[in-house]
């Protein structure tokens, strides 16, 4: 099982905050009828850590992402995020208090139709945390401002193009002010020049010192920012390690037939 | 979708594309709706007028040289068809609302995180969409009492209530069938971001999903309110006096059986008068939709 020990950067910055890791995957497994997605996934992230997983499609990534934050319960195995078994959590009410810790950020940006760029980013603090109108709404701003959307506040989704609205989706998911932030392929249906434009915006983030877990095809963005890189095959993690190490020199052979494949 | 794939799958004569794809996707709606849309055209109209003409000059040619012309006859009904007309508009507003309002909770039922409710909710649905408009109406006319006493006051029950409860239940069900349709052509993607933003499935379902429902629900709603409104004519049979009854009384106080095309035409224009712009204002939204989409 890698550990934050071993991932450089990540073990430097979270020896700064706190010696446990916020979240910490142990033995999961999941299964959709008789099909195993997942087959025993170990991992832990530090606090501020940046880890992405690679791998081919079908290898569970997104259901793995999707365990995190209690979108599909887990067959087995235990999942911590911050103070929450997320195994253990049954209830609708359990789940939410754990989304408000856990932010998730799709290919498809999934943003609402029906509501403005502002809008979008205001709902969530509104109507789930209580938060004052005035107080979101100047926040939201700002991360509207912050991601470089300012002008288009009270455009629809319809109206922007697929990186803008990837964009106010992740403003939409830190207006939540969550402690980690999954990210789902974000820049998978996104066309090349966009791409860029969304990653920049990741890699802010990263900076500042957020707590991200990145499913991701971009190789050369998660060499740059990840602390430690996971590449999962058939349900499980083949190979583990910071990126300079599990991109230059794979242990593996699989990791070693996938990476010459793509890079 | 079936309709989607067979339009992929005939690549063998593209000349037909167009057509093919035109009726695969109301075939898609019309899937979706339930029922046969209703697509009034203005040749349907026009169809209609010839008819009327047609009737009349049939009519005229039989009248005797002292009897008024058959133009001037029906101008002489005119007025107690209009209020019958009125009576079936009427019966269309109260059975539409009681019909969208039951039905709005029933679609909602249908999609139940509750079994039982789930399955009681599809049921009712189902039964009432799929029972004869006319045999709801009778049970309706025969087996609701004509007047209810409650703590010692009598309260009349008249017969257009009955029929206008008979009209409403199958409203009732196709508004259910309506809803859950609308709510499930939502992209499962919004729930998830939905939830991932730690919303609950009570504001899911209002502020998000909901919202989005309403324009893909008001096309095939306007419909329905179409065919409700053509369906008034069932409550004649009934008893109650609105237009096709009167329409009646006034063939058998003229007591010319030439009348008949000309009268009946001339009660279907009307319905056309006045179904024809719902008609056409529903496929416009329809296609703005479709669109923005």
């Amino acid at each position: 099982m890698p550990s934050a020990g071993e991932a450089g950067a990540g073990a430097a910055r979270s020896a700064m905050h706190e010696s446990r890791p916020i979240v910490e995957l142990h033995d999961v497994h999941q299964a959709f009828g008789d099909v195993e997605v997942l087959k025993g996934v170990s991992f832990e992230v530090a606090k501020g850590g940046v880890v992405c997983i690679i791998g081919p499609s079908g290898s569970g990534k997104s259901t793995l992402l999707r365990c995190i934050n209690g979108l599909i319960p887990i067959k087995s195995g235990t999942i911590r995020v911050a103070d929450f078994d997320v195994h253990t959590l049954v209830t609708d009410r359990q789940k939410i208090a754990l989304r408000k810790e856990v932010s998730m950020v799709f290919q498809q940006y999934n943003l609402f139709p029906h509501k403005t760029a502002l809008e979008n980013v205001m709902m969530a603090p509104i109507h789930v945390l209580n938060e004052k109108r005035d107080e979101v709404r100047e926040r939201a701003i700002a991360l509207l401002t912050k991601v470089g959307l300012a002008a288009k506040r009270d455009a629809y989704p319809g109206e922007l193009s697929g990186g803008q609205q990837q964009r106010v989706a992740i403003a939409r998911s830190l207006a939540m002010r969550p402690e980690v932030m999954l990210f789902d392929e974000v820049t998978a249906a996104l066309d090349p020049e966009t791409v860029k434009e969304v990653l920049n915006t990741i890699r802010a983030l990263a900076r500042e010192g957020m707590t991200c877990i990145l499913v991701t095809h971009e190789m050369r963005f998660a060499r740059e920012i990840a602390d430690e890189v996971l590449f999962t095959d058939g349900g499980t993690i083949v190979e583990s390690g910071a990126p300079a190490e599990l991109f230059d020199r794979p242990r593996k052979e699989r990791t070693k037939a996938f990476l010459s494949q793509i890079l | 979708m079936k309709g989607e794939r067979a339009v992929t799958a005939s690549p063998v004569l593209p000349v037909l594309l167009p057509a093919a794809e035109r009726m695969a996707r109301t075939a898609l709606r019309e899937r979706a709706n339930g029922a046969p849309l209703l697509r009034l055209r203005a040749a349907h109209g026009i169809a209609l007028l010839v008819t009327f003409a047609v009737g009349c000059a049939l009519a005229q040619s039989q009248v005797l040289p002292a009897n008024p012309s058959i133009l001037e006859t029906i101008w002489k009904w005119t007025p107690l068809l209009a209020r019958g007309f009125v009576f079936n508009l009427a019966i269309s507003f109260v059975a539409m609302a009681l019909g969208t309002i039951a039905g709005l909770f029933l679609g909602y039922a249908q999609i139940s995180l509750l079994p039982p409710v789930r399955k009681a909710a599809w049921f009712a649905t189902h039964f009432f969409r799929n029972a004869p408009w006319l045999v709801l109406l009778f049970y309706c006319m025969f087996l609701l009492p004509f007047e209810v006493t409650i703590f010692g006051v009598t309260i009349p029950i008249p017969d257009w209530t009955k029929a206008t409860l008979g009209l409403a239940l199958p409203v009732m069900a196709n508004v259910s069938e309506i809803v859950r349709g609308a709510i499930q052509s939502i992209p499962t993607t919004q729930w998830e971001a939905a939830a991932s933003l730690a919303f609950n499935r009570r504001q899911t379902m209002w502020m998000i999903i909901l919202p989005q429902c309403i324009k893909r629900m008001l096309p095939p709603w306007m419909n329905l309110y179409a065919i409700l409104t053509m369906a008034t004519v069932l409550a004649s049979i009934v008893g109650v006096n609105e237009m096709m009854t009167l329409t009646q009384r006034a063939l058998s106080a003229e007591n010319r059986p030439g009348l008949l095309l000309a009268f009946y035409s001339y009660v279907l224009l009307w319905f056309f008068v006045y179904c024809y712009p719902i008609a056409r204002w529903t496929v416009r939204l329809e296609r703005r939709y479709a669109v923005n989409q």
